[in-house]
């Protein structure tokens, strides 16, 4: 009874508590799933990294092996692993000789400001466009959106960078090329480490239009995706709501339709959008390492792609928990919002 | 009077046309998917040059002769984008019918079995959602070492759990019904009323999801094939065929034309799975037209 009595004084804590232990469970499973598909898997290191003739002396095999804790048991391997990354300590690469910690603090805001320009356009955009699309049911803004949203989900990210760079860049001049600023510009002060916020935060505007100009196509290209995405997934939600009886009744006591649009549908709508817009956050960490690769964005997709080619083990292990758990705290904060906008899912 | 009357004349008119076949979008859907079959079956027959051949001037722009064009090694990149289409589009299908198989068969078990099985098999499922599809995919690929079946199964390995997860609520649904537990109380093994009872009913949901899916394997086998972890030169893939057009950005047409064969696939897969949706999903507009009604 007891326990009965917390949960109806508490449900938000106890449902916070929850989703966090669930959390750190997911995190824990994470660093077992990188550590296992790192070593697991054919791809020799050594071979890797190593050139030709120092693979042929058992020497020079064997001290790099004992550098990089190679030829210890594998569990001994992955608690040392489990050891250092609690101790914040995610290896070295193998590489850039620099700890991977180092080297993914230096990228990991270079696509956070990528992915989170690229998020809220998808926003704005997708929530709008799909609400269009759900009032104007059936006629033509719907049957157009509907072709555009889903060309936006079928176009390759990587061949769409590719001809936006050509068509902006090369042939209209239209944007500046690739890299976070102009060359010859120096990066504002690390406060945050996101071009754009930084030199707004210092008041050098030169700086903050040329970081806005190299942000703007990349994060549109991203974005392509995710407002397809959303634009459906917002149709269908608000759709769903407008056929409720509880919106037939505001509308039929007179309540102007621009108070029953944000007060009663959208509101409700609100739950399954920000589910989707959650998973599309995951498929936009995705598209980054695409577009990264065209943009030549220094941000983590292109660390991912450079380490996981050159079987980097440590640097690999390192993008796959960083880039996990930023995944999972979006989850986190998706899950915690759902519980505050429908008071149901807490009791669950 | 008995020809008017051999109809019921209150009787709904039977519809001509199968409700999906008048969405044009599906329409639009079918046939480009069609073409791109028989353009696949037929490569060898419509294709104007060899695919491998490097015979043509190298970075032609698109003209008599070579209709999309020639690449940096003075191949025809209309033969070779054909070509394309024997490779991507068997590639995409197996890999789909892959992961159907093997998702379903683990989500069939965990809904099933139940306890620790299921457990496990979910908590497995979990973990791989919590990662970006690209990221683990490429992590998997460039382990494996990089070659078109290694690509696959990489796909595979983020692909299957979305199937295990529907697989496991629908025979969770199924699980309980009188008809499966009849079969059981007449003796019927697990397997065999699983087999026999189960999973007949929860084929067709599963059948949509694969076609939704379609599209989005290919943008992913595609993207792992650009980054250099699939297809390997010479092999006329899409996504391989796109990355070559980046060394030679300014000559636009070698990039450009592999993307719109892989972009009118997957559209062609989308018009379709999203009209099959539309229709089975009882949340869209139709359905609330009608309730209206």
């Amino acid at each position: 009874m007891k326990t009965t009595g917390t949960r109806a004084r508490h449900p938000l804590a106890r449902f916070l508590i929850r989703r966090i232990l669930i959390a750190l469970l997911l995190a824990w499973g994470i660093t077992l799933v990188t550590f296992v598909l790192t070593n697991m898997v054919p791809g020799d290191p050594v071979a890797a990294n190593l050139g030709q003739r120092a693979l042929g002396d058992p020497a020079i095999v064997a001290q790099w092996k004992a550098e990089h804790g190679l030829d210890k048991p594998l569990p001994e391997q992955y608690l040392l692993h489990l050891q250092g990354i609690l101790q914040g300590d995610l290896g070295t690469s193998q590489q850039s000789h620099r700890p991977v910690g180092d080297d993914l603090a230096a990228f990991v805001p270079a696509t956070l400001e990528l992915a989170g320009a690229a998020i809220l356009i998808s926003l704005v955009l997708g929530v709008a466009f799909g609400v269009v699309a759900a009032l104007r049911r059936d006629r033509l803004p719907d049957h157009l959106l509907r072709v555009l949203s889903l060309i936006g989900i079928s176009v390759p990210t990587f061949w769409l960078a590719l001809l936006a760079f050509y068509v902006f860049f090369y042939r209209l001049q239209l944007t500046p090329g690739s890299g976070r600023i102009d060359p010859g510009m120096t990066a504002p002060g690390p406060i945050t480490g996101l071009h754009t916020l930084d030199a707004a935060l210092t008041g050098q505007w030169d700086v903050f239009a040329s970081a806005v100009g190299h942000l703007i196509t990349p994060a549109l290209v991203l974005a392509l995706y995710t407002i397809g995405l959303l634009t459906r997934f917002t149709r269908s939600a608000v759709l769903e709501v407008l056929g409720q009886d509880y919106v037939r009744a505001a509308r039929a006591k007179g309540l102007p339709g621009r108070t029953v649009l944000f007060r009663y549908v959208l509101r409700s709508a609100l739950v399954p959008i920000i589910t989707v817009a959650g998973l599309a956050f995951g498929s936009l960490l995705s598209g980054t390492v695409l577009v990264e690769a065209i943009f030549a964005w220094p941000g983590v997709g292109q660390y991912a792609y450079k380490s996981a080619t050159s079987l980097d083990l440590p640097a690999v292990m390192g993008v796959g928990l960083v880039v996990g758990v930023v995944y999972l705290i979006i989850n986190l904060i998706v899950d915690v919002l759902y519980g505050i906008i429908d008071p149901r899912v807490r009791l669950q | 009077m008995r020809r008017a009357l051999r109809r019921d004349p209150l009787a709904p008119r039977k519809r001509r046309v199968p409700e999906a076949w008048r969405q044009p979008l599906a329409v639009a859907g079918a046939v480009i998917a069609l073409a791109w079959l028989v353009i696949a079956l037929a490569a060898p027959f419509l294709a104007p040059h060899d695919p491998l051949a490097q015979d043509l001037p190298r970075l032609a722009e698109p003209g008599p002769g070579h209709w999309f064009g020639t690449d940096q090694l003075g191949r025809d990149i209309l033969s070779r984008v054909m070509y394309g289409a024997r490779v991507s589009i068997p590639l995409t299908l197996l890999l789909v019918a892959m992961s159907v198989l093997v998702g379903g068969l683990l989500g069939a078990a965990a809904g099933y079995f139940g306890r620790w099985v299921g457990e496990t098999i979910m908590r497995i499922a979990d973990l791989v959602f919590a990662f970006p599809t690209v990221i683990l995919a490429m992590v998997v690929a460039a382990a494996l070492g990089a070659s078109l079946t290694n690509a696959v199964l990489a796909v595979l390995v983020v692909a299957w759990p979305a199937y295990a997860r529907v697989t496991r609520g629908l025979v969770l649904g199924v699980r309980e019904r009188e008809f499966v537990l009849s079969g059981r109380l007449l003796g019927f093994s697990p397997w065999r009323s699983l087999r026999v009872d189960v999973l007949p009913n929860v084929t067709g949901p599963i059948l949509v999801l694969a076609t939704l899916d379609i599209g989005t394997a290919l943008l992913l086998l595609s993207g792992l094939s650009f980054l250099g972890l699939g297809a390997k030169p010479p092999s006329p893939e899409w996504g391989a065929m796109v990355a070559s057009g980046v060394e030679v950005f300014d000559s636009w047409w070698v990039a450009t034309f592999p993307g719109l064969a892989i972009l009118t696939v997957v559209l062609a897969f989308n018009f379709l799975g999203d009209t099959l949706r539309d229709a089975l999903d009882p949340r869209t507009a139709r359905a609330i037209k009608e309730r209206a009604l």
